[in-house]
């Protein structure tokens, strides 16, 4: 059924069609209206049997996931950026369990500073996790790999990641088309686990590994995410099959059948990406689009099928390194190992600043004729970061550096962004 | 693709205007997309919600910097904040005011736009006759709806009844409406008075 | 050394006694026991967890018929009951991490309850226990143990106390007692060892939560210890028993001195023994023969800085103030001696 709803209301109806049995939470912006949209749904009975836990910590939330996975129910939870972090202990240990939790990441910045708009560096710190992770361009996308989620975490027995930009897509009210419970049904099998806790065949879990063995454990994770290189493009047709469009999958190209550059980004803004490439196009510039869907199994041949072919690729990320610089450029890098082109990372977007077609426009303008440096921040302000740089030098104490920034920028203005 | 920004403060219910668009357009048989300028909730305080329409799906994300209409739910922001930026020269602006424009002091700021399409309603003052409480936002949709024609007025009342029931939906509807007959009259008037 | 062995009356509720009926003896004293932490783990010898956790699962088992599950911390427990490759847990066991047993248990208590509820039953029979050591309860498990009394979830949390980080080679916990050496409370300087501070009473802050059963228990009465695990299984919600198990390795103490160590604890006062259901203390035992703290401290080296010449005579004695003090707070003793005697009840309400 067509909808006109919240992105985060979507995610909460499609996470109920999913029929979870425990949904354990804690707030934090900007993933609060789903956890709100699924407990009202238990909470009025309409998404029944399932325990809605209201926990004190998002470090009990993943915890409490982890005791009710392993006893063999359909467990779900949703964080971002600090939350994450808080988890994060018990993130590496549900999958280090092998525990099929599904879990939405509103994707948003990580402080010092405080910030809770969106970028992706908190799923970013996670990937080596082992967690399965898989980014949406939209609401539509949002909610049908929640669907196709729960069955590929259950069926590797791997927790996994579904990442949606914070406000931009969370907040957004879209067209959506809600499936039936029916069709979720026929879809999504009942979970059958691979381990439980079961006084008629009690088991231990979680004993310590040495170094006898640790390894072979660690490998047999890749192994899994290995096998989920295969399985994504394999759900996301059998989703295609049964509910009539294209979601999930390894990556989506657009346009990059003859493009000479070609840009690879992940999440929301590759819509954006879409419109600066068709008027781009329109002027003749021979440019495509790689979207990357799962970040984790990082699709290796199918990346590097996409852009062996291109003069250039750059890669656009709303993530950073610090040190170093790109992260999803790190990967893409591997990709393309031995083939000679010109790469370049664009960082955008950190902490919820905006990206515009406009501005997409020009820095593609500068890469297509190759006068981008290797690394660069799409709309730096480089007066004021020179101004805080100038000023550490010339004085020791030189006070908090955000604080400075935003005396710099003048008064905060309530002016349109 | 029309593009619609909606200026008022925290409280007021511009987030749920720019939503209500979006569900008037999608039962239309339209593409909608309605968000805030996201930021921590804040009574009082400067917000932004925008809407985009078009027939076809609608894939830009970033803020309406250019837009064609422009709601202004809050008066006093027309002084405070840049509320015009960016709007095309033959955009559409409603401005909840019981002033006419040209005792809102805004000359200046409005010269280089189509004087036919910026008009005032007392959203404010009909609401508080209509709904008991200064919640301006549904009673501007009624005047959107007059001043721009791109959504009918059947269309906001039947969003507003999805987002609201009972008695709140209904006098929400009357004040829309109330609003609707007022900007459409100012209009005529308009025509027939020579400027 | 010898050690003065009593031969008890007949009829008593010694451990043991063959002479009782069937019912009334313990369950360690039965062939069929569980024996749910199974010989062949790594603990220590003398280890007073091992025998608090054999003693409270055995209990459990027998009052849940065997339906229940364990979630357990990380730490001396968790570490020598399954050494890799084995285990030797005889029921369904999980360990996550070490801060989070509690909300493992309120996760595994919501995942059976949902599973009852689609087989129609109203709710679970099988149970759930979640333990661990004192440092995973007091310190770092804190937040995650008030979260599932705040929630009443239905898990008893078994803490066993042993007032230290001793897995990692002696460290200090909140729940190590004021004077006492571990590895970051050296015996050095003026103030040797721990510091004396406010002190965690955890089973106090558990009753602050009015949840429906507290109770304290010592590896030195296991018929107490087996009695309050079962009272426990009875009720529905979340349960805290918190079990005083000395470590001879940690303490510095005689491993054949575990049992009398713990009963020193009780009888010195140091460690009152009762229970408490909705945030007010319902029994406690009674010390039979009162001792001095000084025969408590100094069995154990981690306090033998107190002694000697010239020791630390002033340290014992504010120790001394704080047995004292559980004594009147507790009403320990039945006869109340001058100075010792019982204040009101926990709860505030006077006694009778």
């Amino acid at each position: 059924m067509m909808k006109q709803i919240e992105g985060s209301e979507a995610v909460a109806e499609a996470v109920a069609l999913c029929r979870p049995e425990v949904i354990c939470a804690y707030p934090i912006s900007p993933q609060t209206h789903i956890v709100e949209g699924i407990g009202a749904l238990v909470k009025s009975g309409a998404l029944s049997p399932c325990a809605f836990i209201n926990v004190e910590s998002e470090f009990a939330a993943m915890s409490v996931a982890i005791g009710s996975s392993a006893t063999g129910a359909r467990t779900y939870t949703a964080t971002a950026s600090q939350g994450l972090l808080l988890m994060a202990e018990a993130v590496y240990n549900a999958s280090g369990l092998g525990l099929p939790i599904v879990m939405t990441v509103a994707n948003r910045a990580i402080g010092a500073p405080i910030n809770i708009w969106n970028d992706h560096s908190d799923s970013m710190s996670q990937r080596d996790s082992g967690w399965l992770q898989l980014f949406a361009e939209s609401n539509q996308e949002a909610l049908d790999i929640h669907i196709q989620a729960f069955k590929l975490a259950e069926e590797l027995s791997m927790p996994i990641m579904v990442c949606m930009d914070g406000f931009i897509l969370t907040h957004a009210y879209e067209r959506v088309a809600m499936p039936s419970q029916e069709e979720v049904d026929a879809f999504l099998p009942p979970y059958e686990p691979r381990q439980v806790l079961d006084p008629d065949e009690p088991v231990s879990i979680g004993a310590m590994v040495g170094p006898e063995a640790f390894m072979e454990v660690r490998y047999l994770a890749h192994a899994k995410q290995t096998m989920a290189l295969e399985r994504i493009p394999e759900i996301a047709a059998e989703f295609e099959a049964a509910f009539g469009r294209k979601a999930g999958g390894l990556v989506r190209r657009y346009r990059t059948e003859d493009a000479e550059t070609i840009v690879v980004a992940l999440g929301s803004v590759v819509g954006t990406l879409e419109e600066a490439i068709d008027a781009m196009r329109d002027r003749d510039v021979k440019i495509g689009l790689l979207s990357i869907r799962s970040f984790r199994p990082f699709p290796l041949t199918a990346v590097r099928e996409a852009l062996q072919h291109a003069k250039r690729v750059v890669v656009l990320e709303k993530a950073f390194s610090v040190g170093l610089g790109g992260v999803v450029s790190t990967d893409v890098r591997l990709a393309l190992s031995g083939i000679q082109l010109h790469g370049y990372t664009v960082v955008a977007g950190l902490g919820g600043r905006s990206i515009t077609k406009d501005s997409l426009e020009r820095m593609l303008a500068d890469a297509v004729q190759d006068k981008l440096e290797p690394l660069t921040f799409l709309d730096l302000d480089w007066g004021i970061v020179n101004r805080q740089l100038a000023r550490e030098a010339s004085i020791r104490k030189s006070g908090p550096i955000a604080e400075n920034l935003l005396r710099d920028l003048g008064t905060v203005q309530a002016k349109a962004p | 693709m029309l593009q619609i920004r909606i200026h008022g403060r925290g409280g007021q219910g511009v987030v749920t205007a720019a939503e209500l668009l979006s569900v008037a357009a999608f039962e239309q048989g339209r593409h909608a997309q309605a968000f805030p300028s996201f930021g921590s909730e804040r009574t009082g305080a400067p917000v932004v919600a925008f809407c985009r329409i078009d027939e076809r799906p609608i894939r830009l994300r970033e803020p309406i910097l250019a837009p064609d209409v422009l709601l202004v739910q809050d008066p006093t922001l027309l002084h405070q904040v840049d509320v015009f930026q960016g709007l095309r020269s033959d955009g559409y602006v409603l401005i909840n005011s019981h002033r006419s424009l040209g005792d809102l002091g805004i000359g200046e700021l409005t010269d280089r736009f189509d004087k036919a399409r910026l008009i005032t309603v007392p959203a404010t003052a009909i609401a508080l006759q209509y709904l008991g409480r200064p919640m301006p936002n549904a009673v501007m949709l009624g005047g959107f709806a007059a001043l721009t024609g791109f959504l009918s007025i059947d269309a906001v009342a039947h969003a507003i009844t999805g987002k609201f029931t009972g008695e709140v939906a209904m006098r929400n509807i009357e004040g829309a409406r109330e609003a609707y007959a007022l900007v459409n009259e100012r209009l005529s008037h308009r025509g027939e008075i020579p400027a | 050394m010898t050690q003065q062995v009593k031969f008890y009356q007949t009829g008593t509720f010694t451990v043991g006694n063959r002479l009782l009926s069937p019912e009334e003896r313990t369950v360690q004293a039965s062939i069929n026991r569980n024996n749910s932490l199974n010989s062949g783990h790594r603990a220590c010898q003398g280890c007073g967890e091992a025998l608090g956790a054999r003693y409270a699962v055995d209990a459990a088992m027998r009052a849940t018929g065997g339906r229940l599950v364990a979630a357990n911390a990380t730490g001396c427990l968790e570490v020598f009951s399954t050494p890799y490759p084995e285990s030797s847990w005889q029921l369904p066991w999980l360990h996550s991490l070490f801060g989070n047993a509690a909300a493992v248990g309120t996760g595994i208590a919501a995942a059976l309850q949902v599973k009852a509820q689609k087989a129609g039953k109203a709710q679970s029979d099988i149970r759930v226990i979640a333990q661990g050591g004192d440092g995973g309860t007091t310190d770092i498990g804190f937040g995650c143990l008030s979260g599932m009394f705040e929630r009443n979830d239905d898990v008893l949390y078994i803490c066993y106390d042993n007032e230290g980080y001793m897995n990692t080679g002696v460290q200090r916990s909140s729940a190590t007692p004021p004077a006492a050496r571990t590895g970051t409370t050296q015996a050095l300087g003026e103030a040797p060892g721990a510091p004396f501070g406010q002190g965690k009473n955890v089973p106090l802050i558990a009753m602050a939560h009015q949840i429906p059963y507290v109770a304290t228990a010592t590896v030195a009465d296991l018929r107490d210890l087996e009695t309050k695990v079962e009272k426990a299984m009875t009720i529905r919600g979340a349960r805290y028993l918190h079990i005083f198990v000395p470590c001879p390795l940690g303490w510095g103490s005689a491993s054949r001195d575990t049992i009398k160590i713990a009963r020193l604890a009780r009888e010195t006062g140091i460690f009152p023994v009762f229970e408490a259901e909705n945030g007010a203390v319902t029994d406690v035992t009674r010390i039979r023969h009162r001792v001095p703290v000084e025969a408590y401290l100094r069995p154990q080296k981690r306090f033998a800085h107190l002694f000697g010449d010239p020791g630390h005579p002033e340290t014992v004695a504010r120790i001394q103030a704080g047995a004292d003090r559980n004594i009147k707070r507790f009403g320990l003793l039945d006869a109340a001696e001058p100075g010792l005697e019982p204040l009101g009840r926990l709860d505030g309400s006077p006694r009778p």
